[in-house]
């Protein structure tokens, strides 16, 4: 009788588990967009509780698919059956039938509350406090923590995903779509997520997780599709796939991309074998002999009422040195690069806090600095990197204008520091630029496209050549493949790489931590407006769990949890 | 529930397809507020009595049947596209000078004070020297508002409007007191100037003068300035997206000074030349509100300088139009504000449209019975996919 029972409830549990008819079914679906083939009979099923992941880069498809999925886009054929039955058209329709999305970028009023945001959501006319019950009540079931009764825009990155994700979850609903969430997370905060995931799994969610991330889906999901242009090009297992299969699948054959791509996975979770890889991490520290950058005792406030500023912040950085500085945006880091920019001075008596090339320069602006060889890429694409309305060519000349130092003739005397603009030759200047980072978009027009025309991933890349044009001693990059597809980060990371070669000192700050270890001979952790002590990389290279441990130990101090010393016999401060 | 989306327009200009339905747009946004306006002119005309045919043929084509009417029209068009040229300055650098209108009156009072004080009457300069005068008066008056705006951070609209005030009574204080002719049987105005200080007469028997040529240069100057020029390309970036303006290091402070001067010299110009080349001497009602006016004039044209001078063609001929119509239909002369502002707001609202769709979509009705879905009508989220969303044709 107990054996007989044992083996019912196993059945049970397998026939929970692996219900063969599926939840949902894609079934062929095309979508165009002139004469864009966004999709093109994209098939998928979803099984109930199962995470499976959609892997493309930026471009593939991913996005359109989800939001047709989502009722956002309507296809131009195919169908979409929920539990076997038809989908009808619209947002309202797929939400009604459960199905909903975290999005990567959130969709939070940053004015109201995490309770008020949720009750715009959800509200139902439901009473406040039954609706703080109930959602402390799932919150509880999965595990996590919500900050309900402070306005969003006062929470982290990662709360602000936690309520998007309680938002969705509150729905019960049948499928859930995640694009991209462990963007902005740090370690701990994405493995806390999983567990969240990996709950709602277990209770018959079917969710799908979007992301370019193999090490990610290869913890999370049991199956996969791959998507390059539009077209399902795979549907690989990504507990017994090589990552470089996966790799290949979703990337074509672009050896760069590759190779980057392979520098920023982790070691430790999979091989990347067939991919020519240069060293995961810079093994040497390069010769201090130049000091390129010098920041002593930094103390600025924030020019916003609710801002993060710095307090008391030091380190430098070398001359073909690639200096990291981690950490969740708003701890600083807009601070920090409008202090090292010049488009804020530091006050009377503190100029030599900065000093550039050995020049105290806090009182100095941006001409005067960027004439000292500082080159920036910010953060912001549009509005504050590039202007969307204005052309190639006229972008160009933002960073150019009084500066004549450059590799040869043309970059040297293109640009004017005053009266007309030579915008001939500003056009054969962003012309090299556009064929030198192969930057697509700008094909019919040239250096007289709008740069709001550019996807992100070519935007960014012509913002890092336009910073590199006057060989700049100095390069400030924050965040610069944010948003950016893999073949635009690989190009962007080389060209940081060669401008590090070259003898200039990069200055990368930046949230994702695989980029930051891919590339940095240092990494220091700028949390709350204060800057840890270094950590240098290669430290941490010869025992096989060095990576993972400098990985967790960075992640606690971007919590702000790590004090100054997790580990004091591995940080040397130079 | 109902759901009111406004969403940007984007054209795929790459495509023949793409960039003709994005000409279709631009032609139908270029053509439509004109009807519109002269539509909702006629329900006026209509309203009062008047036919409406009649009426819009008083206002907009009569005062333009003979040579009188046609260069009244230059007449009154020069000094609107003077100003407007100024203001491309402000308005692109999003530095908000409404007060054209004083810096308009001071550079006629600057142009008058040098001509009655300053300059020895015979000298070969003395022409030159009046405009100068003007130019540097409306600068000085712009200037105020530059230094309280950019050293103080006073809001620019409120004071380059209440700046107007001044010059005004300013120019009232002038003209009853200390510069009234004495031989002026006690009216309100300086003496006139000799005719060595005025400028020619271009066609004989009409008020066209020759600073009505003033435009030309005026407007290719303008045109070259804010494209080709440094300057230009800092005022381009700094009213678009002032963060970029100071990531590339320029200065907001001396935008704002530079802008502001630029436009009050314009608005100078524009007052001398009126003094100069039409009244001879300076007289209260120097202005008919050339100021503001040319407000509407500069958004009419599109911040374009040739767009100006179209603009102000057009502007001008609803005040020849205003006039002629309250000799003939008995309408009173607020008729042509009326009109500049029935134009105003129909250019504005499908400019806005030609450039935005508005979509009504109905959320679907909840089944009952399921107590857990969002309603959340939150804002479709347009920057979330921007980079990867293709360009969707209109």
């Amino acid at each position: 009788m107990e054996v007989c029972g044992c083996v019912f409830v196993t059945c049970a549990c397998f026939m929970a588990t692996f219900d063969v008819s599926p939840l949902l079914e894609i079934r062929a679906i095309s979508k165009r967009f002139g004469d864009l083939t966004a999709n093109d009979a994209i098939s998928l099923t979803l099984r109930r509780g199962e995470i499976h992941a959609l892997i493309g880069e930026n471009g593939a498809g991913k996005s359109t698919l989800m939001q047709i999925l989502y009722g956002r886009i309507t296809p131009d054929a195919g169908e979409i059956l929920l539990e076997g039955k038809p989908l009808a058209a619209g947002t309202a329709a797929a939400r009604a039938a459960g199905i909903t999305m975290v999005f990567q970028q959130f969709v939070l009023f940053e004015a109201l509350t995490g309770l008020e945001n949720l009750r715009l959501g959800l509200g139902n006319g439901m009473k406040p406090r039954a609706l703080r019950d109930k959602a402390l009540a799932f919150a509880e079931r999965y595990g996590f923590w919500v900050e309900l009764d402070r306005r969003v825009s006062e929470l982290s990155a990662g709360e602000h995903q936690r309520l998007e994700v309680l938002r969705c979850i509150m729905q019960e609903p049948k499928v859930l779509i995640m694009d991209e969430p462990t963007s902005v997370l740090t370690p701990q905060e994405a493995d806390g997520l999983f567990e969240t995931i990996r709950l709602l799994a277990r209770n018959g969610t079917g969710i799908v997780y979007i992301s370019h991330k193999l090490r990610e889906i290869r913890a999370l999901c049991e199956r996969a599709t791959v998507l390059r242009r539009g077209r399902v090009v795979a549907r690989p297992d990504p507990q017994k796939t090589e990552l470089d299969a996966m790799a290949r699948a979703m990337l074509g054959d672009d050896a760069v991309a590759l190779a980057d791509l392979a520098e920023t996975e982790d070691k430790a979770t999979g091989t990347l074998s067939a991919v020519p890889s240069v060293p995961t991490m810079p093994s040497v520290l390069p010769p201090r002999e130049t000091t390129r950058l010098f920041v002593e005792g930094l103390t600025l406030p924030s020019v916003h009422r609710q801002g993060v500023g710095l307090s008391d912040i030091s380190f430098s950085v070398a001359a073909g040195e690639i200096f990291g500085i981690a950490g969740i945006a708003g701890n600083g880091q807009n601070t920090l690069l409008e202090a090292l920019t010049g488009e804020r001075l530091l006050p009377h008596g503190q100029e030599q806090a900065i000093r550039l090339q050995g020049r105290a320069v806090g009182q100095l602006g941006v001409l005067a600095r960027r004439r000292l060889g500082l080159a920036t890429v910010p953060e912001d694409r549009h509005g504050h990197g590039a202007v969307g309305d204005l052309t190639l060519k006229e972008n160009i000349l933002l960073t150019s204008t009084h500066v004549t130092h450059g590799e040869d003739a043309l970059v040297r005397r293109f640009a004017c520091s005053g009266g007309w603009l030579r915008l001939r030759r500003a056009g054969m200047v962003a012309e090299q630029v556009l064929a030198r980072f192969a930057i697509q978009g700008a094909e019919a027009r040239g250096p007289d496209t709008l740069a709001r025309k550019l996807s992100g991933g070519n935007l960014q890349r012509f913002i890092v050549g336009r910073g590199l044009l006057h060989a700049p001693d100095l390069l400030l990059v924050l965040q610069p493949t944010w948003g950016v597809d893999a073949h635009a980060a690989a190009r962007i990371h080389q060209a940081l790489r060669e401008a590090a070669e070259r003898g200039a000192g990069v200055l990368l700050i930046s949230q994702d931590l695989d980029e930051l270890l891919a590339l940095s001979h240092r990494i220091a952790v700028l949390a709350r407006g204060q800057l840890s002590r270094p950590f240098i990389c290669a430290d941490f290279k010869d025992s096989p769990a060095g990576k993972s441990e400098l990985r967790h130990a960075l992640g606690l101090l971007m919590t702000g949890l790590g004090g100054t010393s997790t580990n004091p016999d591995r940080e040397k401060v130079l | 529930m109902l759901i009111v989306r406004i969403e940007p327009r984007e054209f795929d200009t790459t495509s023949t397809q793409g960039a003709r339905a994005h000409l279709r747009v631009l032609g139908l946004a270029a053509v439509v507020p004109l009807l519109v306006s002269l539509l909702l002119g006629g329900l006026i005309f209509l309203s009062n009595g008047i036919p409406p045919l009649h009426g819009l043929h008083a206002f907009f084509i009569a005062p333009l049947s003979d040579r009188l009417g046609l260069t009244e029209l230059l007449v009154k068009a020069a000094p609107l596209a003077l100003i407007a040229c100024g203001l491309l300055f402000v308005f692109r650098a999003n530095v908000w000078n409404i007060g054209a209108e004083g810096q308009f009156i001071l550079g006629a009072i600057g142009a008058t004070g040098t001509a009655l004080f300053l300059v020895p009457q015979d000298s070969p300069f003395c022409l030159p020297a009046l405009f100068l005068g003007g130019v540097i008066a409306g600068a000085a008056w712009a200037g105020v508002v530059a230094w309280l705006r950019a050293h103080l951070r006073v809001n620019e609209i409120l004071c380059s409007l209440m700046l107007v005030y001044v010059a005004q009574l300013l120019l009232h204080w002038l003209v009853q007191s200390p510069w009234r002719d004495p031989q002026g049987y006690n009216f309100p105005e300086t003496a006139l100037f000799e005719s060595s200080l005025m400028l020619p007469i271009l066609v004989e028997r009409t008020r066209l003068h020759l600073g009505v040529l003033f435009v030309v240069p005026a407007v290719a100057l303008t045109w070259l300035l804010l494209n080709r020029s440094l300057f230009g390309l800092a005022i381009s970036v700094a009213g678009r997206a002032p963060r970029a303006a100071r990531f590339a290091g320029f200065s907001q402070k001396r935008i704002i000074w530079m802008t502001l001067l630029v436009s009050g010299g314009f608005a100078g110009l524009a007052g001398a030349v009126e003094v100069v080349g039409l009244t001879g001497q300076l007289v209260p009602r120097i202005s008919p509100g050339y100021g503001f006016t040319a407000i509407i004039v500069a958004f009419l044209g599109g911040l374009h300088p040739l767009g100006v001078v179209a603009a102000a063609l057009l502007v001008a001929l609803t005040y020849l139009g205003g006039e002629a119509a309250q000799v003939t239909t008995q309408l009173p002369y607020a008729a042509a504000g009326i009109f500049q502002g029935l134009l105003l707001f129909s250019v504005l609202a499908f400019g806005f449209f030609s450039r935005h769709r508005v979509r009504f979509t109905r959320a679907v009705q909840r089944p009952a019975g399921q107590v857990l879905q969002a309603s959340a009508n939150l804002p479709a989220n347009p920057s979330a996919n921007s980079s990867t969303n293709p360009r969707v044709d209109l």
